[in-house]
């Protein structure tokens, strides 16, 4: 996916006029907040299983070479493969091999986050290999030609209407006078569209939610089922995953599954959770014949060691999002890549540059209610306060910006010269705000005054009141 | 008896430039709960504006004026959560790995308080001798909220005052939309933010919009001024001095009052 953070302040005006787009948005502002709460609210030990998760996933990435090599030994025992991919360019090349070898027309996919990052379709696509989404609402945003606009649900950003247009538009071989009024009526008919791909399928490619180290095992969790389809059906298995998925035990996964669905939608477990440890054996009923996990680094070594290693904690529950201000203002897209999000902020700087991705970090109000909520305990704030560091020290952030900060700082540790600035500011915004109060228009401040008055100042400065007040109380 | 404990205000340059009453309401209070109460005159800004658009060098600087303005006193109170957050949480991590400053900065940390968390948890008022009547809602600014924990206090206060009817806002924990520069860079998803939350306050029966944070209060006070609403807008320290007989946030005519009976 082309990079378009770098439009952020474009996307983002796009956004917040794209009226369908916010009726859209509104969902996540309520829903998703609300289904938390009540998740958490009801489970007494959430806080201290929070904290265990965290520390299996320090302990993990302390160690993670350890780990990983534990994984791919077991996988390998099991009869299945490991590719060790460096880049996107290199995992995406894996697969191909693989598909070229089957050899593969049509792919199955589950929901996969990891190849929005590598764009695995367009890739396959380009080479004659047709991918199909198979979590529903990928597909929607598959058959719209767009990237998901959430990490845990893609086509938030899509209404009910536009929706069935899709259907009726790409599903030409159903009867046009079919009904399709309900959520149900779409499930159903995305349902049965899909059936027949699964049986298709050469291959299918998974993402992970963990990769258990002491079973060689990956773990995916759905709500459709389709992630089980995904990769029993196909003759050929390929789990795509980043290195820091991985976590040592079965036991650790099943604490940090407590935390992560209750962050994200609120159930206490998602519907399906599925686990898959290499290919199928003699007395199998089912699964692939190969399996195949593809492990992709593509940046996130170089964080280990970092101010930003607590961000391999993330487990893409999407808690941040759905409680982020700036995000419910604006919605994913207007991120301009993969990772939308305060997640997005710290991650896509990391993996694709902050030269690229430097408004990402930098749209945040610092409310911290991302913290706040992330079951990881990941000091979202605090990290993107560490890119705005990395962008001044590379003087990326816009020169009138480090001029102005300059000078005001030069005012701020000379107290002397700071009051007479002071007085000269306020007797400007006193003069400006004149008998309303307020002011409507300032020079400096456009951007504030365009939407919002500025509250004029009182009579005086509170050092000059001060003094007065002072001599007062002394003649009295 | 023990001696008054020594006070600091840490005035916050917001309040010294545009709403002294503020500064002048956090005095009253501090003396009326028995404190000594001092302005130091070195005093500028906490250094904000600089630590959040990536400067260490310049925020380090800052940062080691206000400690050496303000540790001789026994606590440093701050009309703002965003400011004492700033002292008390983010000072420690300007100066981590100086062993030099660590002792310094940790013991200066320690004396920082917000105004209302101060007066609650340290001054432990439960009770005020006067009476204010105002039909009030309360924002809880984020740092405040998040950084120190602040939302029982300024609740508890307000409800021991005589005269306060007051209402809970809808998503009263939802950022206003200000974040410092924020707001002018990124206006227009800043305006989105507030026009939201106004839509909250005007949704509220309240008369009068009260928080913690003056920038979050001037943000919320400009997007209802230009809406052209009634609703009044002061800082919390404001009502809980009795002090509300000047001009709202944002306008310079005196609100119209019935007398209280
Ligand atoms: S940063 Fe935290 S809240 Fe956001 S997706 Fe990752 S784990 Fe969830």
């Amino acid at each position: 996916m082309e990079i378009r953070s770098h439009k952020f302040r474009q996307n983002a005006a796009d956004a917040l006029a794209n009226e369908q787009l916010q009726n859209a948005l509104a969902h996540v502002r309520s829903k998703f907040i609300q289904k938390r709460a009540k998740a958490v609210n009801n489970l007494k030990a959430f806080d201290t299983l929070r904290d265990n998760a965290t520390a299996i996933k320090n302990h993990t990435l302390e160690n993670l070479d350890v780990y990983l090599e534990i994984f791919e030994e077991k996988v390998i025992a099991q009869g299945g493969q490991v590719h060790w991919a460096a880049t996107a360019q290199e995992a995406r090349g894996q697969v191909l091999d693989i598909c070229r070898r089957v050899p593969a027309k049509t792919v199955t996919k589950g929901k996969s986050m990891i190849s929005e990052e590598i764009e695995l379709n367009e890739f396959l696509e380009q080479n004659d290999i047709t991918p199909v989404e198979t979590d529903l609402g990928e597909y929607i945003i598959q058959l719209r030609g767009e990237h998901p606009s959430h990490i845990i649900a893609p086509a938030v950003h899509v209404n009910m209407d536009q929706v069935r247009d899709d259907f009726r538009k790409h599903h030409t071989h159903l009867p046009e006078d079919r009904v399709l009024e309900e959520p149900k009526s779409l499930l159903l008919e995305a349902r049965g569209i899909l059936r027949e791909r699964f049986l298709k399928a050469d291959v299918g490619i998974t993402g992970a939610n963990f990769l258990v180290a002491e079973t060689g095992t990956s773990v995916i969790v759905t709500n459709e089922g389709n992630g089980d389809l995904t990769q029993t059906l196909p003759r050929v298995h390929i789990v795509l995953a980043s290195l820091e998925k991985v976590v040592p035990t079965l036991e650790d996964m099943s604490q940090i599954l407590r935390v992560l669905a209750r962050s994200a939608t609120g159930q206490e477990m998602s519907v399906y959770t599925t686990l898959s440890s290499g290919p199928k054996r003699p007395d199998d009923v089912d699964g692939p014949e190969e399996f195949h996990v593809i492990l992709l680094d593509n940046g996130r070594s170089s964080m280990l060691g970092t101010e930003f290693q607590d961000m391999l904690r993330c487990i893409r529950c999407g808690a941040c999002m759905n409680h982020c201000p700036v995000y419910h203002a604006v919605g994913g897209h207007a991120y301009g890549w993969v990772y939308p999000g305060p997640m997005g902020a710290v991650l896509s700087p990391s993996l694709a540059g902050v030269d690229k991705t430097g408004h990402l970090p930098n749209a945040s109000t610092f409310c911290g209610r991302c913290e706040s909520v992330c079951p990881m305990h990941i000091p979202l704030p605090k990290m993107m306060r560490h890119w705005r560091e990395r962008e001044f020290e590379q003087h990326l952030s816009p020169p009138s910006n480090r001029r102005n900060l300059k000078l005001w700082a030069w005012f701020a540790v000379r107290p002397g010269w700071y009051r007479l600035m002071t007085r000269f500011s306020h007797l400007g915004l006193r003069i400006l705000s004149g008998w309303s109060g307020s002011i409507r228009w300032l020079p400096f401040a456009r951007g504030w005054t365009r939407h919002r008055n500025m509250p004029g100042p009182e009579r005086q400065t509170f050092m000059q009141a001060w003094q007065r007040h002072l001599v007062e109380r002394r003649k009295s | 008896m023990s001696s008054p404990p020594n006070v600091a205000v840490f005035v916050t340059c917001l309040v010294d430039l545009f709403r002294p009453s503020v500064g002048f309401a956090t005095v009253k209070l501090l003396e009326d709960a028995g404190c000594s109460v001092h302005v130091p005159i070195a005093q500028t800004c906490c250094g904000q504006p600089a630590w959040n658009s990536g400067d260490r060098k310049d925020t380090r600087e800052i940062a080691e004026a206000v400690i050496n303005a303000f540790e001789s006193f026994d606590y440093v109170v701050a009309p703002s959560g965003s400011c004492a957050g700033m002292l008390k949480k983010h000072y420690p991590e300007v100066f981590a790995g100086d062993e030099e400053w660590q002792g310094r900065v940790t013991a200066f940390a320690a004396k920082v308080y917000e105004l209302t968390e101060f007066l609650a948890d340290v001054m432990k008022i439960i009770k005020f001798d006067y009476a204010v009547k105002a039909d009030v809602t309360y924002h809880d600014a984020c740092a405040g909220l998040r950084e120190l924990g602040i939302s029982r206090q300024p609740r508890a206060l307000l409800d021991a005052l005589i005269g306060i009817k007051r209402t809970e806002l809808k998503d009263c924990e939802t950022c206003c939309g200000f974040g410092g520069t924020f707001s002018v860079k990124y206006s227009e998803i800043s305006n989105s933010i507030v026009s939201t939350k106004v839509e909250n306050i005007n949704a509220s029966s309240a008369k009068m919009l009260l928080s913690g944070d003056l920038g979050c209060l001037l943000n919320m006070a400009g997007k209802l001024g230009r809406d052209g609403s009634t609703v009044e807008v002061r800082h919390v320290a404001e009502v809980l001095a009795g002090m509300i007989d000047s001009p709202p946030i944002g306008d310079r005519k005196q609100p119209r009052r019935d007398k209280i009976s």
